[in-house]
């Protein structure tokens, strides 16, 4: 599995976004440049420029039309994936740290920061899904989190539910229509931020990484917690695989905190986990600073990590991923194969 | 609390005069008696005097005062004796000492001493008639004590008995502020035994058999034992920082940096005479004092061409092996050696050796040729004084006598090195040439168990010997030499490890210590040998480079070379490997493993455990936070006697035969549970998933939404970009020139959208 290392970006990464065929990467770093990258070779496709603060966030809608990015100069942008041409300009009173598109599009949300007397919220914005079309200037609805600031956000299937971690390692479920909270569980542990949250496929399940040195795979509908997968160290990222059910974690030894000590003693390395057993299964070593952002390819074929030492590894899965299976998955498989053919 | 008349401690008094401590004690003692001053406290009350009229009370009043002045200093007018209305005194007197620590000598040593054939003195403090003699504050009544029923306590040796059948040993682990015992388990998850929060402020200590698990505190240290986990003794030493027991676990010293103050209102465990004193020896069976003892300072002065003593030289107090003897060094002048458990002063008094830098009693009881009386032995170094040279010597107690001596020459340090069962004792020299500048070392062998105690030199080392260590139990040893002294430097000198061993020799005895094998360019600074020999672990611990472990075989079953058939030993590397961090390395008691730890008290990088096999295979490795200590709990020696362990090693394959049928089951039974785990994981997984799946589409139907939103989404876009594309189809290509091979991609993707 030799990776392909793409060095663009000058800074710290702070997302990856894979497009919704495998086929580009858009990444994100502190160097205010979107970058989009070949996925089979990691060739730089180009690069999406204006905004004038580190850019936090980044999402592709489904269809790979626009691009939807959020940035430390207190705006989301929205781009034409084509031409790179920005399409739309929202401002906020403070930073955007996520950006997610719902499952068909048509919205968009947003989770802003809390600072200078304003709370931290959740903005959804309605998107035309066409680049000529004229966005709308206005806010379709504000949720305002004022127990704890929102870190993490995204629209559960059916765009039913808004689901956001927060910094206190609580987990909400809003009603994607009305804004309303519906449930806050503490899922983490207390006051220990929530940093990531990404989606399986069918968004009927979330993994959800923390610094409390664990990722949780969590129900959608009840915010159940269905499994627990513990590292080492405090993680920035998890994901969750297609085709294969394994979960890949990243993370590492705080920039801040790293100190003049090896490579091996800041654990910069990718984790997989096995879904259902909850097993380490094993490590991605390269990066040289802690993963910020790890993602998984829609069609199950690589995944890509972004580093705080602002690279891009990208890595394509050898025959022996593919191969590797539990005997009792095997086991499954070879039921599942003779009832079909039966 | 008036300290009640103590035999003992009449007959430590007797030896006061001379006893090396009392001139330290006597500045702290000036020091606390401000501290105590409060007035009466100088004051002692004398009853029991005869009755004496007028004319006779100065003669009484100096007759007394003769005895006063034995135990401290007063005066005539300081004795005060009320005399009745009658003309006639009423048997007690007020007399004032100089000093409160006067006053209590007086009332420990004058109580209950004869005045003359009538007569008998009760000597009190003022403040003790005070607190205790007023009305109501005792009851006049005697009521006998309450003598507790004989209560069956639990089994302290429980823990021999694993209740696995496997002989499993246990060890202690603390991490974060959490001590937990475990069974080791090998490769599986060790088995909680308890595990307590808070358990112990600073460390945690087995007792050298293993019966007690030591916790330190603030207030003192508490044993802990039994299945129940319960807390068995309890040694009020406040601020304690260290605690030693003695080979038996019959006793047990404490230390503490700062001197133990004792309050006004008193202490639980510990008297007035403790007060301003550093060290407390223990009774562990009655949990009492026996003896306290303040801290000496290393004297300032130079000691020719050898090194500085560490300023609180640690374990202070050594025991004999038989618990018989503790004994402490007096730096450069003697060596005092007291007799347990009065703790008196053998012969009452210290044995004097000038410039005395070290000792070290003997680990066993030595059984030498031709001596039948009973004795333990100790080894000690002087260094050179003048033209004197320097001296190691092996000294028999309780008779004092000098079995044997050895002069030396051009000596800057030596390291005494017993072996475990005393047979021999090896000194490590190390020698400065004529410019004191380089060094080299040379081990000089007391063969203790041979007649006239032989001394073997070893001098064939170039380098400094840096570490030594015997096997235990059997006749080799291994040291770690470097070229350069080691110091303060960035990067450690590489070392060179060698093997000794003896040569073969006819009928029992040993051979010559020959050297065996020698591994260069090393990086190892530490020896561990398996408590049982053979085994050894040669490890480079607390170095922020390497953490090398190898292990070695020195019985290797297999060819011997050529060039060492003469010697009793067979070299084999096993195994090597690597623990990152490593800071400790503890075989178990049974030799069957290996721990190896980084301990957050030294560094903060990946603490945790390795645990190895005695070949060196990684059973298995656990990172933990804040990971402080590991210790392998100790078994007390085997009840098996010499004949009983023969046949057992002889019935080896039978008994390995049964473990290994044992072993085989459990893997496979743990197996099976893994795997049933797995499938009901599994099978509950694809469940969950069925029922969401089947939820979400009937929501989606519910809703009116298409089975696939994106697919819709899709067709509009693709319609609309063929239309562009057929559109811009020729001009597009011209603007993109440069970067031609992109296009050509994206143009395939069309194409293949169209097909």
């Amino acid at each position: 599995m030799r990776p392909i290392l793409l060095a663009g970006h000058e800074r710290a990464l702070t997302q990856i976004k894979y497009s919704p065929d495998g086929d580009l990467i858009f990444s994100v770093s502190k160097d205010q440049i979107i970058c989009v990258w070949f996925s089979h070779n990691g060739e730089r496709l180009g690069t999406y420029r204006g905004h004038q603060g580190a850019i936090w966030t980044i999402d592709v809608d489904p269809t790979s039309t626009i691009l939807a990015s959020g940035s430390a100069d207190n705006t989301i942008k929205l781009w034409d994936i084509k031409t790179g041409k920005c399409l739309q300009t929202w401002d906020f009173p403070t930073a955007v740290k996520r950006v997610e598109f719902s499952d068909d599009g048509t919205k968009l949300l947003g989770v802003t920061e809390k600072r200078m007397g304003h709370l931290g919220t959740i903005v959804v914005l309605d998107i035309k899904l066409d680049v000529e079309a004229e966005q709308s200037d206005e806010k379709a609805m504000t949720i305002v989190c004022e127990e704890s600031k929102a870190t993490v956000a995204g629209w559960s299937y059916l765009s039913k539910y808004i689901i956001a971690g927060h910094e206190d390692g609580s987990v909400s479920q809003y009603d994607a229509k009305t804004g309303d909270l519906i449930y806050n569980i503490p899922i983490h542990e207390l006051n220990q931020s929530i940093t990531d949250l990404q989606w399986s496929q069918d968004r009927s399940y979330f993994i959800t990484a923390s610094k409390d040195k664990t990722a949780k795979l969590i129900s959608s509908r009840d915010l159940e917690v269905l499994k627990t997968y513990p590292a080492d160290t405090p993680l920035n990222s998890a994901t969750i695989t297609r085709n294969k059910d394994f979960v890949i974690l990243g993370g590492g030894q705080a920039a801040m905190d790293v100190t003049t000590t090896a490579a091996r003693q800041g654990k910069f390395e990718a984790r997989f986990y096995h879904k259902i057993f909850e097993d380490e299964i094993g490590r991605v070593r390269g990066h040289f600073g802690p993963l910020n952002t790890v993602a998984a390819d829609p069609t199950g074929k690589g995944y890509a990590s972004g580093g705080e030492d602002g690279y891009v590894r990208v890595h394509h899965f050898d025959r022996g991923y593919f191969d590797f299976m539990y005997e009792v998955e095997r086991e499954r498989q070879n039921r599942l194969a003779a009832v079909v053919s039966a | 609390m008036a300290p009640s008349f103590d035999k003992l401690r009449e007959e430590d008094l007797d030896e006061e005069d001379i006893d090396m401590d009392e001139v330290d004690i006597s500045d702290l003692r000036e020091k606390y008696e401000v501290q105590l001053e409060q007035g009466y406290d100088t004051f002692v009350v004398i009853d029991g005097l005869p009755v004496v009229n007028q004319e006779q009370k100065p003669r009484l009043i100096k007759f007394l005062l003769k005895r006063l002045n034995t135990v401290g200093r007063t005066s005539e007018d300081a004795i005060y004796m009320p005399m009745g209305d009658d003309g006639m005194s009423l048997r007690f007197a007020f007399v004032e000492f100089s000093s409160a620590a006067e006053a209590a000598a007086a009332v420990r040593q004058l109580d209950d001493a004869p005045l003359d054939k009538k007569h008998t003195l009760r000597v009190n403090k003022l403040t003790d008639i005070d607190r205790y003699g007023r009305e109501g504050r005792i009851d006049e009544e005697y009521t006998p004590p309450q003598i507790e029923p004989f209560q069956e306590k639990e089994h302290l040796r429980w823990f021999m008995a694993d209740p696995s059948g496997r002989g499993r040993d246990q060890f202690v682990m603390f991490r974060g502020d959490t001590v937990g015992v475990f069974w080791n388990n090998e490769k599986d998850q060790p088995e909680n035994i308890v595990d307590r929060q808070q358990w112990t402020e600073t460390f945690v200590q087995w007792s050298p058999l293993g019966t007690y698990l030591t916790s330190v505190h603030a207030q003192g240290v508490l044993l802990w034992g039994g299945a129940s986990w319960s807390r068995l003794r309890r040694f009020a030493h406040p601020f304690v920082n260290l605690v030693a027991f003695s080979p038996n676990e019959k006793y047990m010293v404490t230390w503490s940096n700062r001197p133990i103050s004792i309050p006004d209102s008193g202490h639980p465990a510990l008297s007035v005479d403790d007060d301003g004193k550093n060290y407390v020896i223990w009774d562990i069976e009655t949990s009492k004092p026996l003896r306290s003892f303040a801290q000496q300072d290393t004297p300032a002065g130079e000691e020719q061409g050898a090194k500085k003593p560490a300023k609180f030289p640690w374990p202070a107090f050594k025991w004999s092996a038989d618990d018989k003897y503790v004994a402490r060094l007096n730096q450069g002048t003697s060596i005092s050696v007291y007799e347990l458990p009065r703790m008196n002063l053998l012969d009452k008094t210290a044995i004097k050796i000038e410039g005395v830098m070290d000792f070290e009693w003997a680990p066993a009881t030595p059984r030498r040729e031709g001596v039948k009386e009973y004795e333990q032995l100790l080894c000690f170094w002087t260094p050179e004084i003048g033209s004197n040279p320097a001296r190691v010597a092996l000294m028999s107690i309780p008779s004092k006598q000098i079995v044997r001596s050895l002069n030396l020459f051009n000596v800057s340090d030596a390291k005494l090195h017993w072996q475990s069962d005393a047979s021999y004792i090896c000194v490590k020299v190390d020698r400065h040439s004529k410019s004191k500048k380089s060094l080299a070392t040379t081990l000089e062998i007391f063969r203790v168990r041979e007649k006239g105690v032989p001394v073997e030199v070893v001098d064939t080392i170039k380098d400094t010997v840096i570490n030594f260590a015997w096997e235990p139990k059997g006749d080799r040893f291994v040291i770690i030499t470097t070229t350069e002294p080691v110091g303060a430097t960035a990067v450690p000198p590489k070392t060179a490890v060698s093997f000794f061993c003896p040569e073969k020799a006819k009928g029992n005895a040993v051979g010559n210590f020959k050297h065996l094998r020698t591994l260069e360019k090393k990086n190892s600074n530490a020896i561990y040998w398996s408590p049982k020999g053979r085994f050894v672990v040669i490890a480079t611990v607390a170095n922020t480079q390497s953490s090398d472990l190898d292990f070695f075989d020195v019985d290797f079953e297999g060819d011997k070379p050529e060039a060492e058939k003469d010697l009793t030993a067979n070299l084999q590397l096993m195994n090597t490997s690597e623990h990152y961090g490593i800071t400790d390395v503890e075989w178990d008691p049974s030799g069957r493993y290996v721990a190896t730890w980084a301990s957050a008290w030294k560094h903060s990088m990946e603490n945790g455990y390795h645990l190895y096999d005695f070949k060196g295979e990684l059973l298995r490795e656990e990172a933990l936070e804040k990971f402080k200590q590991f210790a392998w709990r100790p078994r007390p020696p085997t009840l098996l006697s010499k004949e009983e362990q023969k046949q057992i090693r002889k019935n080896l394959r039978e008994y390995s035969r049964v473990f290994d049928v044992e072993d085989q089951e459990r893997i496979s039974s743990a197996d099976v549970a893994v795997v049933e785990a797995r499938r009901r994981l599994l099978n509950e997984w694809y469940a969950w998933r069925e029922e969401v799946e089947r939820d979400l589409t009937e929501e989606r139907a519910a809703l009116g939404l298409p089975e696939n939103p994106v697919e819709e989404l899709l067709k509009e876009k693709t319609a609309a970009a063929v239309a562009h594309v057929a559109k811009a189809d020729g001009g597009e290509k011209q603007e993109e020139q440069v970067v031609e091979e992109l296009t050509e991609e994206v143009l395939e993707e069309t194409e293949e959208v169209v097909n």
